[in-house]
């Protein structure tokens, strides 16, 4: 009864060593078995239901390994919604779960609603009458929820370009239905090379919201975090002491070259990639020989400066030099080592933090979850946030790829010769996904505009 | 005195084109049937333009005439010109236009109704409409005649408290020097039904022998005229020409310097005007950087010398008509015969009806037509049809005859005006229609002829035309599919004289049509087993479904989606007070509009996703 396949991570994002996402619908193990390479040559289409497979998450366009995984198959109607249900086990964490999930969507499913799992099972008949006020009322709190979340990031210049691209292909549309709909009437012409012209550009401003948002980018791979400091001013220990109380998940993608290396974690669900140059986990002998220059390349990749000053020392020469390259940067202060005696000089620490540190020991652990919760409302402050906003922003970056498939197949249709009947086709879906960001509708807009820019009618 | 006039099972209130094809379509099963024109000189009038189709409008037409309606035919006996529209930009968008003789098509309709059995038409203006127990029971006439009806169909278009606006010069009066109806609005405040007050407008019409034809462009028809009745195969009727000229600036200087003086900016006429039909002071005022506007002179038959002036509609003064006229080219010495007019009417909010077109607060009650809100002869005669079918499915206790969005043009329009609304005279267009690669006027028949024949109006005539074309097109797709073209000297040298890659293997007929340079017609020459007796249509039929395969399939997905919303019914008996967690607004939209699908609900501005999600978990868990 219901049409499409939907998935999403249903897993708390960035906790546990397991993530699991969730693929529920008729198409569930279709397109799962589109991106899944089996250890033993196992075509998902083909099993029993109920039964757990070995093997890869791959991208058949670029031959691309994900992650080594467990697939669940459990078929219709014996599973949660009642609908095919495929869940796939990776290795838990941000990164990988998300990726996967792209992928996923990519090939056909849709990103689900907030508790449409569970309004799938009600609509389905799995749970009984009685619990459906409490479904009733998850969904609308959650999506409120949501949506307030998409109103929140929507502020400011994202909306404003979204709003923009959209307008563009409103006048763009409402110029061919102008020469469709008033053939008789003098409408200037719209040759196709205005028409792929523009189509071209709003792809351009698609791929630049999609590349250069910033928190997109945050979201997707993680606030980048350099923890800087002078020699043996205790970074190393900082970083374990943040590795032991979160989980650390995942280490390095093995087989890709990089001068640095990554630790990823979880803080209070929002993914942090520890830059560090390389070899930061080995012994603490190496790590002592990090000096400034090789700093440098760290501090240039950073979102977040995590500055550590060393209780038990006096402030020197080096930490100077140090702050002078992070001054433009977003610095987190830590004082560290505050277990030992203090030889700093506090007064100076308070100017050069403009009072704002955090005092820790990574012995003792003292400060450690200060630190954390200063990092997390740092990140808020910045209007990337929990979950919830996640999600939204996900459903954007759906709705933005979708319109830009969309103008892609518009511009194939020109290609081909087709008429601008079939080009007004994608150009209208083009247009529906954008209005799903602005939550605008489309058709409206659309007859304002012919009227308001061309003069028709008799 | 009021005196028994008759009993009848449909009283059909106005005989324009909403009305004509409502009385039309109960006669015709079997109702009895009585239908009132306040003059009936005026029956199918045509108070605008004297033309039928153009884009989207066309797609009515002919979904009409699928339907078993008669505007179509009545248009193909009586048309002096046609046109093709839209040839360039792809068959979803083809369209006829046809020029009308206007006086020709009146008669003929006059005269189909007049023959048509179960049919009485009348010289009455109905003044009450009386209503018992939320069931209609009779209709009074000016003149006391009180015909009991077991359901009523309003049509009244533009006369409902006409006035007529020229310049500072207004009056109380219906379209085109006839009366208005001012007894009926109050009977409708009566019963409780919410009027909004529409506008529009026409232009003067000028003698022939005035016009200066030698300065302007000529406009002829098409050298092969397409009827627009899939009842008729050919027509062969001298066709007249159309003529195009320009305003200029001295134009536009006139019409500016008199702009004080035009009721639409005085705030004379207060009633909303439809944007797609401005008249010539708002195409001046707001589109000041175009330096001329066209404007076509077009017959109004054949014999008279009265000609239309497409694109000048004024409601200005008289004397400024006359000035402004006589700037352009080939209209220097024109006289006018009658002037440019604007004629504000009311009409009903279209929310207050069910799909069906029936008043959703009294039984048996039909509106159709621009009283709907809606403008244009097609938009009034497609819903008149549908207003005319499901007074009669009422009658036999059959369920409401509904198309659907996928279905008809016809579906957009009426789900539009019930779901929507609208806040100014609402007209068709392309855009309009989500699904229009499907929608399209060449496939009228195959969308609808079999829906027509289950209500009663496809006749054996109309139903065995269709089935054989149907057969002739199926078989020919069949063979299409298994002949193989095998490479030969002559197979390649066609495909390189059509610009095409010449073939190495086989490859299907079918197949080789894919190629958009390839067209069937032609390709006879390399399809030795074609049969000789393919029809055009069929052709046309051929080369859009084999070429555009891959869309319609893509669209075909799109309205699969749009199904499942839509067969997901909301029963009459939902309350959506009962309802928790839905917002204020959308609570409100949802009882005023009452919808009857989760489809129709999505649509409603106000009501969004999450009110759907918790409306199908209502319905759900009372099932």
């Amino acid at each position: 009864m219901i049409e499409d396949t939907i998935a999403a991570i249903s897993t708390p994002i960035g906790e546990g060593g397991i993530s699991i996402i969730r693929i529920s619908g008729s198409d569930a193990i279709k397109i799962v078995s589109g991106i899944f390479k089996s250890k033993r040559n196992v075509d998902l289409r083909n099993v029993k239901s109920h039964t757990v497979h070995y093997g890869f998450i791959y991208d058949a366009e670029n031959d691309e390994i994900y992650d080594e995984v467990l697939v669940n198959v459990m078929k219709s109607p014996h599973t949660y919604t009642k609908e095919d249900v495929v869940e796939i086990n990776c290795h838990g964490g941000y990164i990988p779960s998300k990726r996967i999930l792209e992928l996923v969507l990519k090939n056909g499913a849709r990103l689900a609603e907030p508790g449409e799992f569970t309004k799938r099972a009600f609509l389905n008949g799995r749970l009984d009458i009685s619990q459906a006020e409490a479904v009733i009322d998850i969904i609308t709190s959650k999506t409120d929820l949501s949506n307030k979340y998409a109103l929140m990031q929507l502020n400011g210049s994202v909306k404003e370009k979204i709003t923009k691209i959209k307008n563009d292909l409103v006048a763009l549309i409402a110029h061919i239905f102008a020469l469709m709909d008033f053939p008789e009437e003098d409408v200037e012409l719209l040759n196709d090379g205005e028409l792929i012209d523009g189509i071209n550009n709003s792809i351009r401003e698609i791929d630049e919201i999609l590349k250069t948002s910033e928190k997109g980018r945050i979201v997707r791979e993680g606030l980048n975090t350099a923890i800087i400091g002078k020699p043996n001013v205790g970074k190393s220990s900082l970083l374990n002491a943040l590795l032991n109380e979160n989980r650390a998940i995942v280490t390095d993608v093995p087989g890709t070259t990089r001068d640095i290396i990554e630790e990823h974690l979880s803080i209070k669900g929002i993914p942090i990639n520890l830059i560090d140059t390389a070899g930061i986990r080995q012994t603490d002998e190496i790590v002592e020989k990090i000096g400034v220059e090789r700093s440098r390349e760290a501090i240039d990749k950073a979102d977040l400066i995590i500055f550590v000053f060393d209780n038990s020392r006096p402030i020197e020469k080096d930490d100077y030099e140090i702050l002078k390259l992070i001054e433009n940067k977003k610095v987190l202060y830590i004082l560290n080592k505050i277990d030992l005696p203090s030889a700093i000089d506090i007064d100076e620490v308070d100017k050069l933090s403009g009072g704002r540190y955090v005092r820790l020991s990574s012995v003792t652990k003292e400060g450690l979850e200060t630190l954390e919760n200063t990092v997390y409302n740092m990140v808020l402050s910045d209007g990337l946030s929990h979950d919830e906003f996640l999600l939204t922003n996900m459903r954007h970056k759906d709705a933005l790829i979708k319109a830009k498939d969309s103008l892609m197949s518009c511009l194939n249709t020109i290609e081909s010769g087709l008429t601008e009947d079939f080009v007004s086709i994608d150009l209208n879906s083009a247009i529906d996904h954008l209005g799903l960001i602005t939550g605008e509708t489309a058709n409206e807009d659309l007859i304002n505009e012919i009227f308001e820019r061309f003069c028709v009618g008799k | 005195m009021i005196y028994n006039a008759g009993v009848y099972d449909v009283a059909v209130i106005g005989l324009g084109h909403a009305g004509c094809e409502a009385a039309l379509a109960t006669a015709r099963l079997g109702l009895k049937t009585v239908a009132f024109a306040i003059n009936l000189d005026s029956i199918a009038l045509m108070p605008c333009n004297p033309a039928i189709g153009g884009p989207a409008k066309t797609n009515l037409v002919r979904e009409i005439d699928a339907l078993g309606g008669q505007m179509a035919i009545n248009t193909d006996l009586t048309l002096i010109q046609e046109r093709t529209l839209n040839t360039s930009k792809g068959p979803a968008v083809r369209a006829l236009r046809a020029q009308s003789d206007k006086k020709r098509y009146q008669f003929n309709m006059k005269y189909t109704l007049e023959k048509q059995e179960n049919l009485d038409i009348k010289q009455a203006e109905v003044v009450d409409i009386e209503v018992e127990d939320g069931q209609v029971k009779s209709v009074i006439t000016k003149t006391g005649a009180r015909y009991l009806c077991k359901s009523c169909i309003v049509t009244t278009g533009t006369y409902l408290r006409g006035r007529i606006i020229i310049g500072d010069v207004s009056y109380s009066g219906g379209p085109n020097g006839l009366f208005p109806a001012n007894e009926l609005s109050k009977c409708f405040e009566r019963l409780n039904i919410r009027l909004m007050r529409f506008k529009t407008g026409t232009p003067a019409r000028v003698d022939k022998k005035s016009i200066n034809f030698d300065a302007m462009e000529i406009q002829p028809g098409d050298d092969k005229i397409t009827p627009f009745s899939y009842m008729h195969d050919e027509i062969n009727v001298e066709q007249i020409p159309c003529w195009l000229t320009y305003t200029n600036e001295k134009t536009h200087e006139v019409i500016m310097r008199n702009i004080d003086r035009s009721p639409l900016y005085s705030g004379e006429i207060k009633g909303v005007g439809p944007r797609y039909c401005p008249s010539i002071e708002d195409k001046v005022v707001k589109f000041p950087d175009k330096l001329r506007h066209q404007l076509f002179i077009e017959p109004e038959g054949r014999d008279t010398n009265e000609m239309y002036v497409q694109g000048m509609s004024s409601s200005m003064p008289e004397d400024v008509q006359i000035e402004f006229l006589r700037t352009i080219k080939g209209l220097e010495n024109v006289k006018v015969m009658r002037p440019g007019y604007a004629i504000e009417y009311d009409c009903i909010d279209p929310t207050q009806l069910k799909q069906s077109l029936e008043l959703k607060t009294i039984s048996g009650l039909f509106f159709a037509g621009q009283v709907n809100g809606t403008s244009g002869y097609e938009e009034a005669a497609a819903q008149g049809l549908m207003a005319g079918i499901n007074a009669a499915m009422k009658y036999y206790n059959r369920e409401p005859f509904i198309l659907d969005r996928s279905e008809a043009y016809i579906g957009v329009l009426i789900d539009d005006l019930v779901t929507k609304g609208t806040n100014e005279p609402y007209r068709m267009l392309t855009s309009r229609a989500e699904y229009r690669l499907i929608l399209r006027q060449d496939n009228a028949d195959f969308r609808l002829t079999e829906k027509g024949r289950q209500i009663g109006l496809v006749d054996d005539e109309r139903y065995n035309r269709f089935l054989m074309k149907k057969a002739q097109y199926e078989k020919e797709m069949e063979r299409l599919k298994n002949t193989m073209i095998t490479p030969s000297h002559d197979v390649n040298e066609y495909l390189k004289s059509k610009g095409s890659s010449p073939i190495v293997t086989g490859i299907t007929m079918y197949d080789l049509l894919k190629r958009p340079e390839i067209d069937y017609v032609s390709s006879k020459v390399i399809d030795s087993g074609r049969p000789d007796d393919i029809r055009d249509d069929v052709a046309f039929q051929i080369d859009i479904n084999i070429k555009y395969e891959g869309y319609i399939k893509k669209q075909m997905e799109q309205v699969e989606k749009f199904k499942a919303l839509e067969n997901k019914k909301i029963p009459s008996w939902i309350n959506y007070d009962d309802i928790k967690g839905i917002s204020i607004e959308a609570r409100q939209k949802l009882k005023s509009i009452m919808p009857t699908s989760v489809g129709q609900a999505s649509r409603i501005s106000g009501v969004s996703p999450a009110d759907i999600s918790v409306i199908l978990i209502y319905l759900q868990s009372r099932r």
